[in-house]
């Protein structure tokens, strides 16, 4: 598996995904179950530069917490499959209300990819858009995209490759919140990092519990906690 | 410069804009709610009412969601003046 990587498309609805998954796989999707759930997730293969990304087509979403189905199947493909790069698909015309889901992916996960996409009908609109800045903010590339016509997929494809070569390191702001709540996740974090590990962020689990997500409870016990016996 | 007229959603009449000032609800729902773009400081259009009343639909952060009046009762806000 050593050239091959796992890549996922998250998104909230609406925003693209499964055009540019298509455009990029040309079509060669198949369809997989995922983790016990009977939701199937679209799959294909891109091939570039001797390498082969597979691509993983989430259901779009406006939040990863809100616990729909849905939204567990896309938040648990994150945090517990692990895909080598996320890429989270924005509409370029409505970036305040797709950038909750994209921030909710930054504090899940450091390999993420930002792609604007729609930025043919946004330049239609007249918005500008300052991908250099975003980057700066966000610690992660942000890429204008066209899903439609193929614009920016050179780009894309070559920011994924750096990223799953080192040469491109994520380093994704961190979100801070007021002191009552940083203070209770000092609080937990070591706790749950004893539990967890490096394997999730210790953090972001932290700041779940704080928020009494059971759902994500479960799910960890399930996964992570050894079997009894 | 009035009072500020604070309404429920709900009782917001089509073409009004509401800018929120309160969730009154907990957990899964209220969650739900922010991640839909209801948060404090939001404006919110009303677009329109169906003919029992419920669900309304709203657009707020350039994306129209209709809300049960469970949902809706509980999110108060102060009317904006026509135009704003
Ligand atoms: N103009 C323009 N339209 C696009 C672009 N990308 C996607 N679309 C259109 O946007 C609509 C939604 O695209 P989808 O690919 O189905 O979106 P999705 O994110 O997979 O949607 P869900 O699976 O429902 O979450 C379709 O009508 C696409 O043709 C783009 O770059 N430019
Ligand atoms: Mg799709």
């Amino acid at each position: 598996m050593v050239n091959e990587y796992r890549i996922a498309l998250a998104g909230n609805p609406n925003t693209g995904k499964s055009t540019l998954f298509n455009a990029l796989t040309g079509l060669r999707q198949h369809t997989g179950n995922w983790a016990g759930k009977t939701v199937s997730l679209a799959q294909g293969n891109v091939e570039y530069k001797h390498k082969t990304f597979h691509l993983i087509d989430l259901p779009g979403t406006y939040s990863l917490f809100s616990n729909s189905t849905d939204e567990e199947v896309a938040r648990n493909y994150i945090v517990f499959e692990k895909p080598d790069v996320t890429l989270v698909v924005l509409d370029a015309t409505s970036l305040e209300r797709n950038f909750n889901l994209a921030l909710q992916v930054l504090e899940m996960t450091k390999n993420v990819v930002i792609c604007i996409n729609l930025i043919d009908v946004a330049e239609q609109q007249g918005i500008q858009i300052n991908e250099r800045l975003l980057t700066n903010r966000l610690g992660v590339p942000v890429i204008k995209i066209s899903a439609r016509n193929k614009k920016g997929f050179p780009l894309l494809l070559d920011t994924i490759d750096r990223i799953v070569t080192g040469a491109i390191e994520c380093n994704p702001a961190p979100m801070t919140y007021p002191p009552m709540i940083e203070d209770k996740i000092k609080l937990i974090e070591p706790k749950v990092r004893e539990l967890v590990g490096n394997e999730i962020s210790s953090r972001w689990v932290s700041l779940r519990l704080l928020d009494g997500d059971e759902t994500l409870l479960n799910e960890i016990s399930k996964r992570l906690v050894p079997e009894e016996g | 410069m009035g009072k500020p007229n604070i309404i429920k959603l709900v009782q917001g009449e089509k073409g009004n804009t509401i800018k929120i000032t309160s969730l009154n609800l907990e957990g899964v729902m209220r969650r739900r709610l922010l991640d839909l773009g209801f948060v404090v400081g939001a404006h919110v259009e009303v677009i329109r009412k169906s003919p029992l009343g419920d669900p309304i639909a709203y657009r707020v952060s350039q994306t129209t969601i209709a809300l049960r009046k469970e949902e809706s009762s509980r999110i108060e806000g102060e009317l904006l003046p026509n135009g704003e």
